[in-house]
């Protein structure tokens, strides 16, 4: 079946599955760097949460901007793309039953990544690049900034060159039956969003380097630029989306003996995601005056809402398969499956962490704020990075942290140390996270702008009152230290891990679980079951669902009513 | 012989089995590769480019 070189290859102790060595290096390099990456953004993070509570108001202006640059480029960009190119050759490999394609490509992509990865963060760093993540032209920095970038998309191109050439040499080998596995198919879905980002990506940075090298005389068009732009800045955090609803099928897999209930529909909204999730780019240009209202519109409800769909059957079924998973080992009750769950297993707790940040706070907000007229009252207010810290923090960053948990004994092959501070660590970074994003969320209504150090103007000649958004500018502020502690228990345990922890070479790796948990999941692993059996119920995931759909009706709503209310109509 | 129960049933068809449209649609990542790029860079970026050369210039009062 296999088509593995015999002396790149090991059996692991713990799943049985064959990994390639090659794959396993950059697997190992990659996450290194991802977590480094997420140490320096926490980092920043204890700044910026300390500058936007105002009654702190530590960093000056011009510290707010650069640190603001390297939290967003770090936390948005490397730390996110760093794992995911871990996770493509898992999947590509591992998952496959395939060797991994090319060797050359994958020091290629690494290296490249490498390299951009350090001439940005130099730059911003030095006070070359403080334009933030979004770098909007005619803001401009050091040419070397945005040559980092293109180096480092070129090098997440060629890692999904390497994934798409595994996927080519397993099934010309026929390395599995039938269709390739959910989560890998959840992988592809990821990697063909990333060509359209990095298309855009190099459609953008390409003049905008010409023009800071002064071989163009004039800036790119700020109009075009931010249309092609978000193309870049909002599809990469799509591939967040499909990478990590892959892992919470996976991590479901590995933590409760889950599969999913129907095969064919998780898939359908994966091909939803590839087809539509991309035109939430133009959520960002809603407010901008060159694209007219039909463009904003299809792309931002019409079409996009089969998208969300997509999110809607994946927040679904990964519960439902737990559920099913869980009353196949005997637990009964309504919420017996949730209470009776393994929840001191961090790979467990910060999947469903995610899943519920995710849904509840990110995909609410998300949908509410995409809406063309709702927007008006929400853009560039604090509503937005209260958004997306639950959808990427939340949402994706947790649940790669939950990965990282069963990546580190796999395929590092040593344990984590003190295990009972790697099991409340979920619980840390996302409740920090969402004390955070409810602060945001509130001062945002109450008109607090986003990207900005001092809101109240201070020595400015016409005085600006927001004291009422005080409380949850503090809420803003805890919740943001809270997550970054989170966030650096996370990366301190794992390097320590990664590198010093206790080798498990030829032994399966120390179970998170109880041993009666542990035993039951492993039961559930290596029997053959149908989980689409008409006697296991999915009752309860029906309830946390229709919980869902009424904080939906209410927070959208709600929304309309704000808007009624500052414009007012006879 | 006894009718094997739902349970027991084989969770992956024989090879000779006709695959559905959908399955197979889903099957092939270069199809959905070229969908994946083209649907988006249509609607969201040559329309909008479209639109934005299409915004006249502004003329001074």
């Amino acid at each position: 079946m296999g088509n593995f070189i015999t002396e790149r290859m090991r059996v692991c102790a713990t799943t049985g599955l064959t990994v390639d060595l090659d794959a396993q290096r950059f697997i190992k390099l990659n996450a290194v760097f991802g977590v480094v990456s997420l140490l320096i953004g926490a980092i920043a993070a204890y700044l910026l949460a300390l500058t936007r509570w105002e009654a702190v108001a530590l960093l000056d202006p011009i510290d707010y901007y650069k640190y603001i640059s390297l939290h967003g480029l770090n936390m948005l960009i490397f730390w996110i793309l760093f794992m995911e190119m871990a996770i493509l050759y898992f999947c590509a490999s591992t998952l496959l039953n395939s060797r991994n394609f090319s060797r050359a490509l994958g020091y290629g992509q690494f290296g490249l990544m490498l390299i951009g990865w350090a001439t940005v963060n130099f730059s911003v760093l030095s006070g070359r690049a403080s334009v933030m993540m979004t770098s909007y032209v005619p803001l401009k920095a050091e040419q070397e900034f945005y040559l980092g970038m293109l180096l480092f998309a070129v090098g997440a191109l060629l890692g999904v060159i390497n994934f798409f050439g595994g996927v080519y040499i397993a099934r010309r080998d026929r390395t599995y039956k039938g269709s390739m596995p959910l989560v890998v198919f959840g992988a592809l879905a990821a990697a063909i969003i990333a060509v359209f980002t990095i298309v855009h990506g190099a459609i953008a940075l390409i003049p905008a380097w010409l023009w800071s090298l002064g071989a163009l005389e004039k800036a790119p068009d700020p109009g075009w630029y931010r249309l092609i732009w978000w193309g870049l800045g909002h599809a990469s955090q799509q591939i967040n989306v499909c990478a990590h609803v892959a892992v919470w099928y996976l991590l479901a897999t590995l933590t409760v003996g889950a599969k999913p209930i129907n095969q064919t529909v998780c898939r359908v909204a994966f091909v939803l995601y590839i087809m539509f999730i991309n035109l939430a780019s133009a959520h960002h240009l809603l407010v901008d005056p060159g694209v007219g209202a039909p463009w904003k519109m299809w792309n931002t409800s019409y079409a996009l809402y089969l998208a969300v769909m997509a999110s809607m059957i994946h927040g679904f079924t990964v519960p439902a398969s737990i559920e099913v998973a869980q009353r196949k080992k005997g637990i009964g009750g309504l919420f017996g499956w949730l209470t009776k769950a393994p929840w001191k297993d961090p790979g467990f707790s910060a999947m469903f962490l995610s899943l519920l940040i995710f849904g509840f706070g990110g995909g609410i907000t998300g949908v509410t704020l995409g809406t063309h007229q709702i927007n008006i009252i929400a853009h560039n207010t604090l509503r937005i990075p209260g958004h997306f810290h639950m959808t990427v923090a939340g949402g994706t960053a947790l649940a790669f942290m939950g990965l990282a948990y069963y990546v580190v004994p796999l395929i590092f092959q040593r344990e984590y140390p003190l295990r009972a501070l790697a099991r409340v660590q979920p619980y840390i970074f996302g409740g920090g996270i969402v004390i955070m994003a409810v602060g945001m969320t509130l001062a945002g209504s109450m008109g607090v702008p986003r990207r900005h150090p001092d809101i109240d103007f201070t020595g400015a000649r016409i005085a600006v009152d927001m004291g009422g958004a005080t409380p949850f500018l503090a809420m803003l502020g805890i919740g943001g230290l809270i997550a970054a502690t989170g966030a650096v228990i996370f990366a301190a345990l794992t390097a320590y891990a990664a590198f010093f922890g206790k080798s498990n070479k030829g032994r399966a790796m120390t179970s998170w679980q109880t041993p009666e948990q542990d035993r039951m999941t492993k039961n559930l692993l290596t029997t053959a079951w149908n989980p689409a059996e008409g006697k296991l119920k999915t009752t309860g995931t029906v309830v946390l669902t229709l919980i869902f759909l009424a904080s939906f009706v209410v927070y959208y709503f709600a929304n309309w009513k704000a808007l009624a209310d500052v414009w007012y109509v006879k | 012989m006894t009718t094997p129960t739902e349970a027991e049933k084989p969770l992956t068809e024989p090879e000779d089995t006709p695959v559905h449209w959908l399955q197979r649609f889903m099957d092939n990542p270069w199809l959905l590769l070229m969908l994946g790029f083209f649907v988006p860079f249509f609607s969201y970026t040559v329309w909008g480019w479209v639109e934005l050369l299409l915004v006249k210039k502004a003329e001074l009062p």
